[in-house]
């Protein structure tokens, strides 16, 4: 079927490469004007703390200053910062500024001020006193009675209706349960239990937040963000600033990776506020130690699963309950938990089920979406478990997962039980390639090829088997507009914001393939709020697979009007017509765009051809994947060596071969460096010891395996020319994949990511 | 405030700076956007520039200390119109994701083939080592150094 395809599939240049690759005016922080404020924020040094006294007004006689923004001159609207659509799954348990701090770098205070050092001097003129409060770091000791209340405030709510308890620190909750776990496990002959931890961790683009905020002469704000998600950003503006939507456009340039960090609505609201304090622009942005500190993290894990098989290796139940820690704020708390369960248990299909989750409040960084969003943290434990179970059963792991993966045609139970604050979406499976990702990764691997140890080195393989989904069925919503110009190009204006990942070029080319023209011929625009129409934004693995339904839409709306105008003008049936390669042909003589182009603006019955489309998805198709591990461990020192990494990814048809790639060796890679290096290091008062690149290690060149990435190739019937998400799977595979390679390399078995050299030793001793 | 003058991809400029200006800030401020601030510590690597041919990280040299010497930055290499082989390279082989960290890793590859005409995957992996990426995984930055050492190799010899 891909063969019909002339531009889909193809490895056309990305239409942003070049602007990129010659250091283009592209980024917000290139397009500040030179009169710009700088913002900067004061944050908590305390990780529990109430406010009791601020005192500012020395920062505002500073010369230089013209905006102190703190919890007694800004309105307390609560909200989330989540960046989700309306109503949120995420409880409203944030304000602008609150005269309580709940971890270290927490929002305190903000200034405009006319230089970087006249902002810094200013908040360090700014007198706090505060009364400390007994913080609480344990998710677990935090859920106990008594333990201090992080979110006392009595107006801390949700607006969904979902379980939220934050008088014991509970942010979000979710239970299912089918058939009879405890009646099949007792039936089991092998049963598998075990308790894995994974760590805080940051998506480190190598851009932070950053945010330019001015103010039109119109009296507009135009919010210049680097965001994920424009709309969000424009209504939570609104909500937060109390001015009306019409008053904000938000554009975003040139994102400099994003990877869920940028769904969050950070500091649009402080930058808006502070330029209409000043009535000056403001530019706002986060110093790396920020982007770790008071951004955004993966919500740590604690996550305690059972499986139970027959001796046959037929799996008939499983048991997971999963607490996650969302530090001092609920964002994401509840909808990453859910998609522990939805993202991670159908994979396995069997009658009995029972999947809990405790989203818990504590005094640390708060949680947000990262990419992988839940499943990252939930398939750690199924997957090292399926190889514990392969070993009581005697069975080759590879086998046991082969023996009892979902396919093609199967539905689970979860997919409906489990949606994002709602209930979910009733699925079978369409395309599943994952089969041949097991048997392809499996040969580039040598899987099955004894390893052994030489001295004091012993390696060993391991793999991991994944499914994400495609955007969230009946909630995302993708739109855009296609006009054609008199040349026979179209401006492509759609709501989908590519943050680096390359929607713009796989949009138009999908575009192009539905008018018949090149992808060359595409203008894409995205994401502007004045211009472009709506898109809830890049999250949810949804950008190709539902925003790219809308772009085929809308061009499937335009190629009609073409050849309307075409037959109209040869006077012949329009159905006889099509267009190839931007001709119209078929009819008496060929006509190009370009000539309907001109006769429609100009000849007879004047129109712009030109039309909007929306789409929103009946399901969520996963993508699958299986990925393969060869490790050395030096069993010495404990140091993992990763030799080889083969990531197999079915993503349907790859509307750009390269980008997919991309995306698959991008997000495997930091997989691996979550797997192996990266992690918070707090002290005991809740600080974070290691907020720079220089100490929280991500991989560089010099840490590269050989990396092998296949694209399977499949079709999803639902997706647009057969496509389904390719951008979050290949991030969960390495923390099990690579546990499960050390066992196979020595025998121990790693329950607590990263797998540094003092964990594997510390294991290998005991 | 310290008076300085310097060479910027073939542009002398001459102004006075504070003793603590960073060679980075000083280049934003005078609108080489290509140069990008990620960390501001030397750890990210976003920042690298050419100074008298040698590539360092402009966060970590003071204004003041590049006085009197050249610095080069991406806008030296080529142009959308004009482009050197290292970006085409980068652009054709999916090298460039976000592209953030790309103006100052094209830099860092051009040391890389100045040294090494026929670098090895070792000595490349070497030489961006240097350079954060978060998108791509360095796969396609590395095919396409290559990539662009084979073409700059054939455009000497013609």
């Amino acid at each position: 079927m891909s063969n019909s395809f002339s531009q889909v599939g193809t490895n056309v240049t990305k239409v942003d490469g070049m602007a990129l690759a010659t250091g283009g005016t592209l980024f917000v922080a290139d397009l500040a004007p030179e009169n710009a404020l700088c913002g900067r924020i004061l944050t908590s040094p305390h990780a529990h703390a109430r406010i009791r006294r601020i005192d500012v007004s020395k920062a505002e006689a500073l010369d230089g200053v013209y905006a102190v923004l703190h919890h007694g001159n800004v309105p307390r609207v609560l909200h989330t910062t989540a960046g989700q659509g309306y109503p949120e799954p995420s409880p409203y348990d944030t304000v602008m500024f609150d005269d309580k701090v709940r971890y270290v770098g927490d929002r305190v205070a903000a200034v405009a001020a006319e230089t970087p050092e006249i902002a810094e001097q200013a908040l360090s003129l700014i007198e706090v006193e505060y009364e400390l409060l007994e913080p609480v770091f344990d998710p677990v000791e935090a859920l106990k009675p008594g333990a201090p209340v992080i979110h006392d405030e009595p107006d801390a709510h949700v607006v969904i209706p979902v379980p939220y308890e934050p008088q014991r620190n509970l942010a979000a909750y979710v239970g299912t349960s089918v058939g009879d776990v405890d009646g099949a496990l007792a039936k089991c002959d092998v049963v598998v239990s075990g308790t894995y931890h994974t760590q805080y961790a940051q998506h480190c683009p190598i851009e932070p937040h950053i945010t330019l905020a001015e103010l039109d002469p119109y009296g507009r704000v135009r919010i210049t963000s680097s965001t994920q998600v424009p709309w969000h950003v424009r209504r939570i503006v609104a909500q937060c600033c109390q001015i009306p939507v019409r008053r904000i456009r938000v554009v975003k340039p040139r994102i400099g990776g994003g990877f869920g960090a940028k769904q969050e609505v950070l500091l649009e609201d402080v930058a808006t506020m502070l330029c209409l304090r000043s009535g000056q622009p403001v530019l706002l942005e986060y110093t790396r130690k920020d982007e770790f500190v008071s951004s955004r993290t993966r919500h740590p894990s604690v996550c305690t699963t059972t499986l139970g098989f027959t001796k046959d290796g037929k799996i008939q139940a499983i048991r997971m309950h999963m607490i996650l820690n969302t530090g001092a704020y609920g964002s994401h708390a509840l909808t990453v938990g859910s998609n522990c369960g939805s993202k991670v248990l159908p994979m396995y299909p069997c009658d009995h089920i029972e999947f809990k989750m405790e989203g818990v409040y504590t005094n640390l960084p708060v949680g947000g979406a990262y990419r992988g969003y839940g499943a990252t943290q939930a398939v750690f434990s199924v997957e090292c478990l399926i190889d514990e179970a392969a070993a009581k059963l005697g069975r080759d792991p590879l086998e046991l997962r082969v023996q009892n993966h979902i396919r093609s045609g199967q539905g689970s139970p979860i997919f409906k039980a489990l949606g994002e604050g709602t209930e979910g979406v009733e699925m079978t499976i369409g395309s599943c390639g994952l089969p041949e990702c097991i048997s392809q990764g499996a040969e580039a691997i040598g899987w099955g090829r004894p390893r052994g140890k030489s001295g004091r080195r012993a390696r060993g393989v391991g793999m991991a088997i994944l499914m994400q989904g495609s955007s969230i069925p009946y909630v995302d919503m993708g739109a855009a507009t296609l006009k054609l110009n008199e040349d026979g190009s179209f401006n492509l204006l759609m709501g989908a914001t590519d943050l680096g990942t390359g929607s713009d070029t796989v949009l138009s080319q999908i575009a192009a393939e539905a008018l018949g023209v090149d992808t060359c011929m595409i203008i894409p625009l995205s994401s502007d709020t004045d211009v472009t129409p709506f898109d809830v934004g890049a999250y949810a693995s949804s950008t190709t697979y539902l925003s790219g339904h809308a772009a085929r839409k809308a061009a499937l709306l335009v190629r009609h009007q073409i050849l309307e105008v075409a037959a109209e003008m040869l006077r012949c049936e329009q159905e006889k017509l099509t267009i190839e390669g931007g001709r119209i042909v078929g009819g008496p003589k060929e006509l190009t765009c370009s000539d309907v182009a001109l006769h429609s603006l100009y000849s007879h019955n004047q129109k712009q051809i030109m039309a909007s489309a929306s789409h929103i998805s009946e399901k969520s198709p996963p993508p699958f994947a299986a990925h393969f591990a060869e490790v050395e461990v030096d069993l010495d020192t404990g140091f993992v060596k990763l030799l080889k990494y083969v990531s197999a990814v079915d993503c349907g048809t790859t509307i750009h071969p390269k980008l997919a790639e991309g995306q698959t060796e991008g997000a495997t890679m930091n997989g691996i460096s979550f797997a192996l290096t990266e992690e918070y290091l707090f002290n005991e008062k809740g600080r974070m010891l290691n907020p720079s690149f220089g100490h929280y290690k991500i991989f560089t060149t010099a840490d590269m395996p050989e990396m092998v990435t296949i694209m399977v190739p499949t079709y999803e019937t639902t997706g647009p020319y057969g496509a389904k998400s390719v951008s979050e799977i290949s991030i969960n595979g390495a923390l099990p994949a690579i546990s499960n390679a050390i066992r196979d390399a020595c025998g121990v078995r790693m329950t607590q990511g990263p797998f540094t050299p003092e964990r594997v030793a510390r294991a290998l001793r005991d | 405030m310290i008076p300085i003058q310097m060479e910027i991809n073939g542009q002398t400029i001459e102004m006075e700076v504070a003793p603590d200006l960073s060679l980075l800030d000083l280049l934003r401020a005078v609108g080489v956007d290509s140069v990008k601030k990620g960390c501001g510590e030397g750890d990210c690597g976003a920042c690298g520039v050419l100074l008298d041919g040698v590539y360092v990280k402009s966060c970590l040299i003071l204004a003041a200390q590049a006085s009197g010497r050249r610095v080069e930055t991406v806008e030296s290499l080529g142009n959308v119109e004009h482009p050197h082989p290292l970006q085409t390279a980068f652009v054709e082989a999916g090298a460039v994701q976000c592209g953030f960290c790309i103006p100052s890793m094209l830099l860092a590859a051009r040391s890389v083939i100045e040294a090494h005409p026929e670098p090895t995957v070792e000595q490349i992996k070497e030489g961006l080592d240097g350079n954060l990426c978060r998108c791509t995984g360095y796969v396609k930055q590395i095919e396409a150094v290559q990539t662009a050492a084979r073409v700059m190799k054939e455009e000497d010899h013609e």
